[in-house]
């Protein structure tokens, strides 16, 4: 197999503060400012953000040096948390700006998915849509026109091709942008999280098409997601991106587990929570502690199959917050959503006043043996604003033996992830 | 694994230093695009209108009546022997499609962000599409105005059309040319200072009475007739109405300076855009 993507020393710098002030007045100021000997009055810009602090002076590396060949006929995962750099790389490999230093050699026709249906103009029915966007992503009319009927067949909204797409649902409009781009005859295909639009079952169908072009039509795919089992299922190997490094490059399989354990916040049995966990969030609130307890009300970090699990959940309140969410997600190894546990049934927001708040939750329904971790979320209602995440926290183990000899695992693998708490009755008839 | 001349790669990303790799091999490739980009400006323009396409003569028909009435009945301005309306029409016509494409082509930079944020094509494409959108409307246009100078030649009035008519089209691409050059200048400007568009936008309303639209050049003399013939337009102004009209003062230095000026500032401006739009989405 031959390389089809080679990145040699790629590194991309972004300016903070000097660059895109906006107007020539604010250059002005800050030039006026500077000669008279005064600190720069612009260069405060983003110098909070933790990223900034790593960097010397106002240039973040959001990547550095990365090296790494695709061969032909990969699909490759890029995996990392926000900020690591997968967008970057993405934009650089798909022509849209221009690395600080480094190449990037590419061979064969490329063309890169970032955001479903770009270019879409909402005046145009759907079949001039279909056309324009083509062309956006780099086909030829001539080729659009032999796929049109596919492409209209795939997206599934045939009765509506010639209404424009202002009038579209916004999954109809997904589905035909994607049905666009799944029909691009590019041999290697950059993808960023389109996959997070649309419903499940459409969601499966645009999977099943990648998993179609990259393993039965040997097309390169470069794909990103945070849905683990997405990658888990598309690609063979994967580059996990942390901070503009390269940590690793490696098969897939091997590469989730280095960034579950590597990306979840280390929690000591005092169950604080580092202050650098915080994914993202205005900061009005920041959860500080999580402990997973057991009946006994003691840490613990393995359970029993049938143990009650306890979470005691800390939340440091900077202001008054009305009308907020909070949701604690259970996720599995692999990083999906098992579910998530909400204090109201009803989805009743709540409020906290400033301070330090302390929460416990009971879990009634038993997890079946297996790793799970928890993340936490906080966000307005309204304005579904996040104020604080943190991911990932907490990894806890279900072994299959109980402490009641009356309840035992008696199974070898896993039959799903929780046992429902049902009723379940059987009358003879 | 077989190892792969430097030559068989494709496609080469790095930072570029070259001020002249315009790759407009890239921008022919794209062509359908471009094709593509004029009907979608050409479709979404009349959707949801009831005069549809009839929109492109209500602007030059009304703008004309009003100018008559105006400029030469009211002011009693000269039209250089040109009959009235075909005076104004003309003038109305190529100075609203260098203006249009002007302004439209100044704001490129800024109107595409999102698109230019998420997906490659050869930028060119943008620019050369909002021109081409505007000749299209400009031919419409002008299909008006020849009904007119049919008019004038069937029915008496005297117009006599000369046979230098066949320039007519080099002078809409050196129309063409200037609106593109300076558009993308003032984009590629604009991205960081956007004062610069706001004046653009308003400047131009003033440069079209420093341009030989509702007056002609021969009307001046002195120091008012060299200040207007700085502008680069005036020349070319001028010698479309004489191709068309057999009346316009055509003066080969004017006309020379209105050339060169234009492959001047097309040249400028495409090396200028070409440049800001590469960093350009890293600072929007």
């Amino acid at each position: 197999m031959s390389t089809v993507i080679e990145v040699t020393d790629v590194s991309k710098a972004y300016q903070l503060g000097q660059i895109n002030t906006g107007t020539l007045s604010t250059d002005l100021h800050r030039w006026w400012a500077l000669k008279r000997g005064k600190e720069d009055p612009f260069l405060r810009i983003g110098e909070t953000n933790d990223r900034t602090t790593a960097s010397e002076g106002n240039v973040v590396w959001s990547l550095k040096d990365i090296n790494f060949n695709i061969h032909e006929g990969d699909s490759v995962g890029i995996i990392g948390r926000n900020g690591a750099g997968k967008s970057t790389l993405l934009k650089l490999m798909s022509r849209i700006t221009e690395p600080t230093t480094g190449k990037i050699k590419i061979k064969g026709k490329i063309a890169s998915l970032l955001e479903v249906g770009t270019g879409f103009h909402p005046e145009l029915s759907g079949r001039d849509n279909i056309f324009l966007n083509g062309a956006i992503l780099g086909m030829k009319k001539a080729e659009i026109k032999q796929k049109f009927d596919e492409i209209v067949d795939f997206s599934g909204v045939e009765r509506y091709i010639d209404t424009p797409v202002k009038r579209y649902s916004s999954g109809m409009y997904v589905r035909l942008a994607f049905a666009v781009a799944a029909h691009l005859d590019s041999e290697i295909l950059i993808v960023d999280e389109v996959l997070a639009v649309g419903d499940a079952e459409f969601q499966n169908k645009c999977l099943s098409k990648m998993n179609e072009l990259g393993h039965k039509s040997g097309r390169t795919i470069i794909f990103v997601s945070h849905n683990m089992t997405a990658i888990k299922a598309l690609c063979t190997t994967s580059l996990y991106l942390n901070k503009g490094n390269m940590i690793s490059y490696d098969s897939t399989s091997q590469i989730i587990q280095e960034y579950l354990t590597s990306s979840s916040p280390v929690i000591s049995s005092d169950g604080i929570i580092p202050s650098d966990s915080s994914l993202h969030g205005t900061g009005d609130a920041r959860f500080v502690k999580i402990l997973t307890i057991n009946q006994n009300k003691t840490f613990e970090k393995n359970f029993h199959f049938g143990d009650k699990i306890l979470l005691e959940i800390e939340i440091d309140v900077f202001k008054e917050l009305l009308d907020v969410i909070l949701g604690v997600h259970i996720l599995t190894v692999y990083g999906e959503k098992l579910a998530m546990i909400i204090p109201d049934q009803n989805y009743k927001p709540s409020s906290f006043s400033e301070g330090r708040h302390r929460m416990t939750i009971g879990l009634n329904d038993r997890l079946m043996p297996g790793e799970y971790s928890f993340s936490l979320t906080i966000s307005y209602l309204y304005t579904g604003q996040d104020i604080d995440v943190v991911e990932n926290v907490s990894n806890i183990t279900i072994s299959k033996d109980s402490v009641d000899t009356n309840l035992q695992y008696p199974w070898p693998t896993v039959h799903g992830y929780f046992q429902p708490n049902a009723d379940w009755e059987i009358s003879k008839l | 694994m077989t190892e792969i001349e430097e030559n068989d790669w494709d496609i080469v990303i790095e930072k570029k230093k070259s001020l002249l790799d315009l790759q407009l091999k890239q921008v022919w490739e794209y062509r359908d695009l471009l094709v593509l980009f004029v009907r979608r400006d050409f479709v979404s323009f009349y959707k949801q209108t009831i005069l549809g396409p009839v929109w492109f003569f209500i602007q030059p028909v009304f703008t004309t009546i009003i100018y008559l009435f105006l400029f030469r009945n009211l002011a009693k301005l000269s039209t250089d022997e040109i009959p009235g309306p075909l005076f104004y029409i003309s003038g109305i016509t190529i100075w609203s499609y260098f203006s249009e494409t002007l302004l439209k082509t100044s704001n490129v930079l800024r109107d595409n962000a999102g698109i230019f944020g998420k997906v490659y094509f050869p930028r060119l494409i943008m620019p050369l599409s909002i021109a081409c959108s505007g000749l299209f409307k400009f031919g419409v246009q002008l299909s008006l105005l020849a009904l007119i100078m049919l008019y004038y030649v069937l029915l008496g009035g005297g117009l006599d059309v000369p046979w230098q008519i066949v320039f007519f089209p080099f002078l809409v691409i050196i129309i063409s040319l200037q609106a593109l050059g300076i558009g993308m200048l003032v984009s590629a400007l604009a991205s960081k200072y956007r004062d610069l568009a706001l004046l653009l936008g308003f400047g131009l309303q003033l440069l079209m009475f420093a341009s030989p639209i509702v007056y002609p050049l021969s009307s001046l003399s002195g120091t008012f007739k060299i200040l207007i013939s700085v502008n680069p337009l005036t020349g070319i102004i001028e010698t479309v109405r004489y191709c068309l009209f057999r009346h316009g003062t055509v003066d080969p230095i004017v006309l020379l300076y209105s050339i060169f000026f234009t492959i001047g500032s097309f040249l400028l401006g495409i090396i200028v855009y070409n440049r800001t739009e590469r960093s350009f989405v890293d600072t929007v």
